[in-house]
């Protein structure tokens, strides 16, 4: 092959390279979520109440114990699970119990979802029990959101903030 | 294997308009090279602009794209596209290896340290990604933290720092920027481990290539700059990005496929990956032996062996020579190359068994001698040709006919070119060829090679000046399959009895009785 044909072939190959690093480092585009859709993103993380309440150490119990571990208090590890319900317009899309992370239960109790609902005007509540008791919830929000299409509603939650925290 | 076949066909496209050493499928090792340097040296210039912080990181990426398009804009395109070109002959090389089978027997390291380095590179990349904050960013930033999430390590989710506007601190970027840094200082470390193994690596590819492969990228990063697709908001869901295929293309599947299936096939995909050597296990052939009695410690065969296999040391019996040549069992896969550069290892000798000072037992000197005389003998015809083929590229054998022998090699360097003259001055054959992989493609990597060098007079031991070079052909008949190299042996056959017999300046003395019971 006559080497001008060569350089071109050459040339056509580099730049045949190049348009497909090109095309493919921005394209086809992807579509992460449908048109007219938002999402609600509910992300807890939160330690329910312990099982068993902190009590005082009698003056039998405290003597048994080294000096230097002598507090007046003591408290069990465990923790409740937490009961939680989401529901969009009376409807319940989520609900579960979560239990308590760590080898001995004492952690916090974790749940990250997110739910697609299509976009406009929505009534949301959010219910949450962290308590002892058996029924009923010790948290209970409700908003009413108008939803734009793409919009990312996030539920967070902070007992010390008032508990659900809608961004 | 239909893949192999594939790069054959593609070898064998680009060699009609690349020099052989200049095919870009051939250099894909140090094209990857060249892209990191391209990367490392563009990365450094955007890191002088690059502001890390919630805000001032998307800011000063447009400062860069918008205001100074034509400097800090285009290297930010240049670090891009490089580093897309990075993954493309990374990936191109890890399958071409697979295909040509080499990753097996003492090429277990190179493959197993490969692994890393294709992992860190791509955790690289996808920082890179996260730290321009556009919406790219948040999608790239949200599907990475909650696949992380699902396994049990975590405290805190971390998927949680990008749950809204509120959640997201600017320490996430100086984090950020330290593993987009770091990272790629560790798989340049794995790197030279990868190459530890491999004697005389090729790290750089020819100037030419790497000129022509850096240009086009500059010019796409000129005609087509990498641009950002818009601030990241995290009050929305970025319904729409445009991916980089080359590192997010599993993106879509870790986002919509449950956490557990995807962690589960991406350990059971490395495992493979990595147990791929020994899958099934290998049998080893037997390893080249030295033969003190016959080793005068020339260092031609150290010099010679593509996987280090050999070294020097102090001679052990007493004899007054340098060295000798000492055998690493764990690095010589039994190519034949170092007795192929012995220069004992010569089959014009008669009067002593022929046993050079370095051999492979399962293939040795004296039985291709012996193999070369037996296929003589069956040859007739005044056009004879002698194939010396390589195992390795696998089409010789289909060459054999009545006037055209074959003798089967390890690698086309484990033929001392004495064989050349000793087949031509012994009237054994009209003519020789030697057939071997593609040109640069060669299954122990310096076969080819090493033998053109002898054959051209530029390596010991060289063929000698008093062969015919019209008599005998090398031809890479690895890229041309068996259709090509018998269309090389005929046009060699027509063309040698053309000349007619040849008669050697000094004919070779017929064999004593002694001779014969050596041969």
């Amino acid at each position: 092959m006559p080497s001008v044909l060569k350089f071109g072939g050459q040339a056509v190959f580099l730049a045949a390279i190049a348009v497909v690093v090109g095309y493919f480092s921005a394209s086809p585009r992807y579509h992460q979520i449908p048109e007219g859709q938002s999402q609600i993103k509910l992300a807890i993380q939160h330690g329910g109440a312990r099982i068993e309440d902190c009590r005082k150490l009698t003056t039998k119990e405290l003597s048994k114990l080294p000096s230097t571990e002598r507090r007046p208090i003591t408290c069990s590890r465990e923790r409740v699970a937490l009961t939680i319900e989401l529901s969009i317009d009376g409807k319940v899309i989520y609900a579960d119990v979560l239990p308590p992370t760590g080898l001995s239960g004492d952690g916090v109790s974790k749940a990250y979802k997110k739910f697609l609902v299509p976009a406009g005007h929505h009534v949301i509540e959010a219910k949450l029990r962290d308590s002892k008791r058996t029924d009923g919830f010790d948290f209970d929000q409700r908003i009413e959101a108008e939803l734009k299409q793409w919009q990312n509603l996030a539920i967070d939650f902070n007992a010390e903030q008032g508990g659900f925290l809608f961004r | 294997m239909p893949i192999r076949a594939a790069f054959d066909a593609a070898e064998r496209l680009l060699s009609r308009i690349f020099p052989p050493h200049w095919n870009p499928l051939l250099n894909l090792g140090a094209l990857g090279f060249f892209f990191f340097w391209i990367v490392t040296a563009s990365g450094i210039y955007v890191y002088i602009f690059f502001d890390t912080g919630v805000t001032q990181a998307y800011s000063s990426v447009e400062y860069m794209t918008r205001d100074q398009w034509y400097a800090a804009g285009l290297m930010r395109s240049f670090h891009r596209y490089a580093s897309d070109g990075l993954v493309l002959v990374m990936l191109l090389h890890i399958l071409r290896e697979f295909a040509l089978g080499r990753y097996r027997g003492v090429r277990w390291f190179s493959w197993l340290t490969g692994i890393p380095v294709l992992l860190f590179i791509y955790v690289a990349g996808i920082s890179g990604y996260w730290l321009v904050w556009d919406k790219l960013a948040q999608y790239v930033a949200i599907v990475s933290t909650e696949w992380l999430d699902h396994l049990p390590f975590f405290g805190q989710p971390l998927a949680r720092n990008f749950l809204s506007p509120v959640n997201l601190e600017s320490r996430f970027f100086t984090l950020m920027i330290f593993m987009h840094i770091a990272v790629p200082i560790v798989a340049l470390m794995i790197l030279w481990l990868h190459l530890q193994r491999v004697t005389r690596p090729k790290i750089n590819p020819p100037r030419g290539l790497a000129i022509g492969t850096g240009l086009s990228l500059l010019a796409l990063s000129l005609l087509y700059p990498a641009v950002s697709q818009g601030p990241a908001n995290l009050a929305e869901v970025p319904g729409e990005v445009g991916l980089d295929w080359f590192y997010l293309g599993a993106y879509p599947l870790l986002e919509n496929l449950p956490g557990p299936a995807t962690w589960s096939a991406s350990v059971v995909i490395l495992l493979m990956m990595a147990g791929l050597p020994w899958l099934p296990p290998m049998r080893k052939p037997a390893v080249a032996v030295v033969n003190l009695a016959n080793c005068n410690g020339c260092t031609r065969c150290m010099a010679d062996c593509p996987y280090n296999a050999i070294t020097m040391q102090v001679r052990s019996d007493g004899r007054p020579f340098e060295g000798e040549a000492v055998v690493d069992p764990s690095l010589c896969v039994a190519c034949g190359i170092c007795a192929g550069a012995c220069p004992t290892s010569t089959p014009f000798r008669r009067m002593s068994e022929l046993i050079p000072g370095i051999d492979v037992p399962g293939r040795t000197i004296a039985s291709i001698r012996t193999a070369t005389d037996a296929e003589s003998a069956k040859l007739s015809g005044a056009n004879r040709i002698m194939v010396f083929g390589c195992m390795n590229a696998g089409v010789a054998e289909q060459c054999r006919s009545g006037h055209v022998g074959v003798v089967a090699l390890n690698c086309t360097g484990q033929l001392p070119p004495a064989f050349v003259d000793y087949v031509l001055s012994r009237k054994l054959a009209e003519g020789v060829i030697i057939a071997g992989c593609a040109e640069n493609s060669c299954y122990n990597r310096k076969g080819t090679e090493w033998t053109t060098a002898r054959l051209e007079g530029h390596r010991d031991p060289n063929l000698r000046d008093r062969v015919p070079r019209e008599r005998f052909k090398a031809v890479w008949a690895g890229r041309l399959g068996a259709a090509g190299l018998r269309q090389e042996i005929e046009a060699l056959a027509s063309s040698v009895a053309a000349l007619g017999p040849y008669a050697p300046r000094r004919p070779a003395k017929s064999r004593t009785a002694k001779e014969q019971s050596n041969a």
